[in-house]
Order: structure tokens, then C-alpha cells, then sequence
């Protein structure tokens, strides 16, 4: 092990992957400016800057996999991936299918989002669930560093198109991370704290907003179990069952936006296969269907607090708790 | 399957170009019957088609659009089998899972097939790069129309086919018509090649109704493509006969530039030039006989092919 931030881990993984398999290379805004030590050890041809051109650096990725290429583009932050949604969703997402299994995608796209750097909407959004509601497409996103290596060693080396979204704000956030190969396998959730009266699912940065709530729940005798998703798509929906079956109340907490969200999902799926467990209605707490504003506080206020997820738990225990009642609390 | 690339005279590609014709006119009897979906026609476009085909060799690889049966015939698909796909059936190329609009083959090496008008544009320079990277033999040949010239992504892929040197050939099949709009309400200028020069890459416009003219155009801009390792742009010149997609009246269409058109539909030519070098009309009334009887064979096949199974519903999503 050693202590590294999540951008050091991307860094590594990519380094071992690019060394390991010779058809992986990196391409997009910066890439080879930035990623200086990869460009010196793979050269020109396997890290290379683009143009500021989100739907052409898509693309090229989705041409060159589909013939023996295994690219990893960076689109820099998620609503730039705006400008790249025909080559994601129609035709990496759509191809094989349309074409009766003639081809296969093995790419990643990453991109950053997410509050803590107070620049706006237009570099903060929390679009992770689009590219879940779209066919043909994995979504990942990772809550520590060594997550963040072994997730992305394990996109580079699936042979499906994958969305890797990082947080801004866990960007510079340190931790353990295992050395050398290390791959976390997609579509598998981190049980992140085991506990008995409430399941806590959450994903990206608000694992670590539940684990702090959990914290505070402990201290009220409160035993919140924390789950950490880690893919959005394969969703690890054993794994949430099995939480929701244990403690019988589910809170689901994300940045995203809430209509039609992540946690909707997670809800909807609790709700359909495990009913006769639910002690309580599941509750969704997240950020507001509104636009991230670049101003510090309201920025900050735009993902559930832990504040805000304990106190949603006390009401839920107290028997009180709604849907609607735990959204005003966010 | 054997890629067609042996077209030894002037009958070869006029037969090519006569069976893209009956191929696709059948198939707008097969879609006013209510038998396949709305059909988009390439009808008027199959020397352009067929010229470029036969200039390339086997190690091409092709991406192509929603007017894809010329090329896709002119590459040597089976006739049925692509009727099968258009009609949803488990023969077809795809499974059926295609239909008419996006077929890719990659055993002719047609591939990637996207209906997104410019979708083509964004997938090619990927491929080149495989190509390119890997040492695949090949150039990377991606066909347009002027519709897709109008995308942003035309540009951002001539951009950076130009900035990373990439093997393209560029086939620009300007028909005139954009869905319902004609080219001349959204562009300025009267050729795509033109915007070419921005991105300093080499291009060329020919009469993409003469077959023989598209051939030599092509095999100069492939050659040009091989020695260089560059992108070309080849602009061919020509109309959509049809509509957009079946049925079409074409009310909107002026008749008079509609005629003009159809006094220069390539078969017309082609069938004129053959007669004038000696050839027989009758046998050439048997050529286009015996092309329909593989037409006739085609839809028979097609017809009696099973729709896919409903697993197919959820297969090839994932790999």
C-alpha cells in the first residue's frame, strides 16, 4: 500500500495498463500536456493532445476500439460530454446491437464533475444517470483512491464502453492505495460500514457524507450500514437487496439531481424486491433539479449534508419520516 | 463472402449500377405495400456509388449512412440478405436488428454504419487511427453527403484528420437535397470540396454521374491517400432522384431542375454509352432481366426468412 490522492491513483492506473497492454493509449484536451510522464514513456502516438473537440475525440475512441484500440479519452468535466453524446450514446452505446454483435467498444471516457471548485454548471454537473438510462453503456464512479485505480484498470480492461466519472472535490483527497496491478471489478458495491437499523447506499463523494452521518447516528445508537455502489451500470443490486433486507430502511444519497436519478433506481428497486423487508418508505436525499450555481455556499449546499442524511434517518426511525419530508431536509 | 472488387469493363458497372436500381425500386414497392419500413433511396446516386466502389481494393475499410444499399451491393452484399435486414429478418446482415439504415458488414468491410446524419464522420478518424497505429493495411474510406457537410462534426474530423495525418479518402455524394431542404438554402457556396482548403487537405469534385469518371476520380484519390498517408476529399456531383424516404411526392421538389437531373440519371448514360460502343440492346434488355430475376430471388428469400427470435430483443448489448 502507499498513500496516494485519487488523481495520483488515475495516474498509476494508467501507467500499468499503458505498460501491461500496448493497444491501450490516451488521447483528449491536455492529455499529453499534463500527463507528461506518460507521453515520455509511451511517446506521441499513445498520448496525444486533441483539439478542444469533445464529439471528435468521442468518436475517434469509438472508431479505434471497434479495431483494436483500447482508448481512454478525457472529456475534462461531465457537461462537455454534451458536445459528445451522438458518438457516446448512439454509437458507442448503440453499435454492436445494430450491427447484430459485428463490434465491440472497449473504451473509457472519464470526466470530472461535482461541487468544490465553485466554476458553475457548466463544469459541475452530476449527469452520471443519463448515461445509466442509456443502452449499451457502463457507468462507474469511485469514492476513494484505491477505488479510483482498481475501477479504472478494470474499464480499461472491459471490453464494453465505460463511463468513468471522478469528483472534483475528491480529487486531491488521499488514502491508501494497493501497488502495482489492481483492479476492482465493475457492477460490485463496497460495503463501507456494516450496521443494523439503516442501509445509507450512496456513491462519488457522499459515501464519505454517510459515513459521517453514520458516525453521528453511533453516537445516537443508531447502527447505519454504508453502502458505496461504485458502478452505477451493472448496479450491484445483490448487494443492495441484501443491505435493505438486513436493516429494513433505505436512504439513498447522491449530488445528482433527484427526478429520475441514481437513487430513484436504487428506491424503485428496493421497493419491487424487497417490500416485505421495508420497515419504512425508502427516502432519497439529493441535490435539487436545479442547475450547480458557482457560488461557494450554495454550491455547497446543493449535495445532502450529513447533517441532513441523520437527521432524514432520525425521522425515518421515529416512524414520521416521508418521502417528501426528507427532501425538504436536504 | 467475396468482396467485389472486379470490374473488368464497362458492362461490370453498369450491371452493378442496374442492380442498386432494381434493388432499391423494389424496394419501394415493398414499402408501399406496407412490407418495410420507410425507405431512404440513393436512386440517381449509383454511379457515385458504384465508381468509388470499384476503385477500392479489398483491405478498404468503408463507413457509410442511411443510403447505403448502393454501396453495400456495389461491395458484393448478397441482394437477400440485405432485403432480409431491411425487412427485419434473422438473415440479414444484422439480424435484422438494423433494418435498412444502419447495415455494416464487416466481412465486406463496410462497418460502423451509423444513420446520424454525419455520425460516419466521427467514427472514421478512429478506425484510421487503428490503422494507422496498428499497421492495418487499408485505407479508411468515409462517405457523406452534403448534409453531413453542414454538421459541426465534418469539421471537427477533416480538423483532425489533417492535425494527426490520417488515411481517409473523403467521399462527399452531394445529391443536392438535405432531408426536405435544398442544399442551396443552407449552404453558400456550391461545393463542400471547397471547405476542404481550410483544413489544407487535397480534394477534388467530379460528375458523380459518370461512372467511369467516378472510378478514375477514385482510384487517384485512393492512390493520392496510399502515398501520402493524408486525408482526401472527393466531391461527387450528383442528385437524389427520390425523396428523402418513402413515400415521398416530391411536391416541393422544381420539376424543371428535377428533368434536367433525370436527362443525366447515370444508368440513362451509361446505358447510352454502352450502345454507342457497339453494344447490343437486346442483350443489355437481358441484362436488366436477368437483374431482376435476382431482385425476384432476393425478395423470395428475404419473404421466407424468419424474424429474429425475442432474445434477440436483449443480445448484443453488452460484449
Amino acid at each position: 500500500m502507499s498513500i496516494m490522492t485519487s488523481q495520483q491513483a488515475l495516474a498509476d492506473a494508467l501507467a500499468i495498463e499503458m505498460r501491461r497492454d500496448p493497444s491501450v493509449l490516451m488521447f483528449g484536451e491536455g492529455v499529453a500536456t499534463k500527463r507528461a510522464e506518460l507521453l515520455a514513456e509511451f511517446g506521441a502516438g499513445r498520448v496525444r493532445n486533441t483539439p478542444l473537440a469533445e464529439g471528435i475525440i468521442a468518436g475517434t475512441a469509438v472508431g479505434a476500439s471497434a479495431f483494436g484500440l483500447r482508448p481512454v479519452i478525457d472529456l475534462l468535466f461531465a457537461p462537455f460530454m454534451c458536445f459528445a453524446m451522438d458518438e457516446l450514446v448512439n454509437s458507442a452505446g448503440k453499435l454492436r446491437f445494430l450491427s447484430g454483435g459485428q463490434f465491440s467498444f472497449p473504451l473509457v471516457a472519464m470526466a470530472m464533475t461535482g461541487g468544490g471548485w465553485g466554476i458553475g454548471p457548466h463544469h459541475n454537473h452530476n449527469l452520471e444517470a443519463w448515461f445509466a438510462h442509456a443502452p449499451g453503456l457502463k457507468v462507474v464512479m469511485p469514492s476513494t483512491p484505491a477505488d479510483a485505480k482498481g475501477l479504472l484498470a478494470a474499464a480499461i480492461r472491459d471490453d464494453n464502453p465505460v463511463l468513468f466519472f471522478s469528483d472534483i472535490g475528491l480529487a486531491f483527497a488521499s488514502g491508501e492505495v494497493p501497488e502495482g496491478e489492481h483492479c476492482v471489478p465493475l457492477g460490485k458495491a463496497a460495503l463501507r460500514r456494516p450496521g443494523g437499523d439503516v442501509s445509507l447506499v450512496s456513491y462519488g463523494k457522499c459515501v464519505d457524507t454517510c459515513l459521517a452521518a453514520a458516525e453521528t447516528l453511533a453516537t445516537q445508537g443508531v447502527s447505519a450500514e454504508v453502502l458505496d455502489l461504485r458502478s452505477l451500470k451493472p448496479l450491484d443490486e445483490q448487494a443492495i437487496l441484501a443491505s435493505v433486507r438486513r436493516t429494513g430502511r433505505l436512504v439513498v444519497v447522491h449530488e445528482a439531481s433527484r427526478t429520475c436519478g441514481v437513487g430513484a433506481e436504487v428506491a424503485a428497486l428496493a421497493s419491487e424486491a424487497a417490500f416485505d423487508s421495508l420497515r419504512a418508505p425508502p427516502c432519497r436525499l439529493t441535490g435539487p433539479d436545479a442547475p450547480a450555481a458557482a457560488s461557494f455556499p450554495l454550491e455547497q449546499a446543493f449535495a445532502p449534508s450529513a447533517a441532513a442524511v441523520a437527521a432524514a434517518v432520525g425521522r425515518m426511525l421515529e416512524g414520521g419520516g416521508t418521502v417528501a419530508d426528507a427532501a425538504a431536509v436536504a | 463472402m467475396k468482396i467485389d472488387t472486379d470490374y473488368p469493363d464497362a458492362l461490370a458497372l453498369h450491371e452493378a449500377m442496374q442492380l442498386i436500381r432494381s434493388y432499391e425500386e423494389r424496394m419501394t414497392a415493398i414499402q408501399a405495400e406496407g412490407a418495410a419500413a420507410g425507405t431512404c433511396t440513393a436512386v440517381g446516386q449509383e454511379a457515385a456509388a458504384v465508381g468509388v466502389m470499384a476503385a477500392l481494393g479489398r483491405d478498404e475499410r468503408i463507413l457509410t449512412n442511411h443510403r447505403s444499399a448502393g454501396h453495400l451491393l456495389a461491395r458484393g452484399a448478397d441482394p437477400g440478405r440485405l432485403m432480409a435486414e431491411a425487412m427485419g429478418r434473422a438473415t440479414g446482415y444484422c439480424k435484422g436488428k438494423s433494418g435498412s439504415l444502419h447495415v455494416s458488414a464487416a466481412e465486406l468491410g463496410v462497418v460502423l454504419t451509423s444513420t446520424i446524419v454525419g455520425g460516419e464522420l466521427s467514427l472514421a478518424t478512429g478506425v484510421a487511427l487503428a490503422h494507422k497505429q496498428l499497421g492495418l493495411p487499408g485505407v479508411v474510406v468515409c462517405i457523406f453527403g452534403d448534409g453531413a457537410a453542414c454538421e459541426g462534426v465534418f469539421h471537427e474530423s477533416l480538423n483532425l484528420a489533417a492535425v494527426w495525418s490520417l488515411p481517409i479518402l473523403y467521399v462527399c455524394e452531394n445529391n443536392q437535397w438535405q432531408a426536405f431542404v435544398h442544399r442551396r438554402e443552407t449552404m453558400v457556396g456550391e461545393r463542400v470540396a471547397e471547405w476542404a482548403t481550410g483544413y489544407r487537405i487535397g480534394s477534388a469534385v467530379v460528375d458523380g454521374n459518370d461512372v467511369h469518371a467516378v472510378r478514375a476520380a477514385a482510384a487517384a484519390a485512393l492512390a493520392e491517400v496510399r502515398c501520402s498517408g493524408r486525408p482526401f476529399l472527393l466531391e461527387a456531383e450528383t442528385y437524389r432522384l427520390r425523396g428523402h424516404f418513402e413515400p415521398d411526392d416530391q411536391a416541393y421538389v422544381d420539376a424543371a431542375e428535377l428533368a434536367a437531373w433525370r436527362d443525366r440519371d447515370p444508368l440513362g448514360r451509361s446505358r447510352r454509352a454502352l450502345l454507342a460502343a457497339g453494344h447490343d440492346a437486346r442483350a443489355l434488355a437481358e441484362l436488366e432481366t436477368a437483374v431482376e430475376r435476382r431482385i425476384d430471388q432476393a425478395q423470395a428469400f428475404a419473404l421466407a426468412s424468419p424474424y429474429p427470435e425475442l432474445a434477440e430483443l436483449t443480445r448484443d448489448v453488452f460484449a
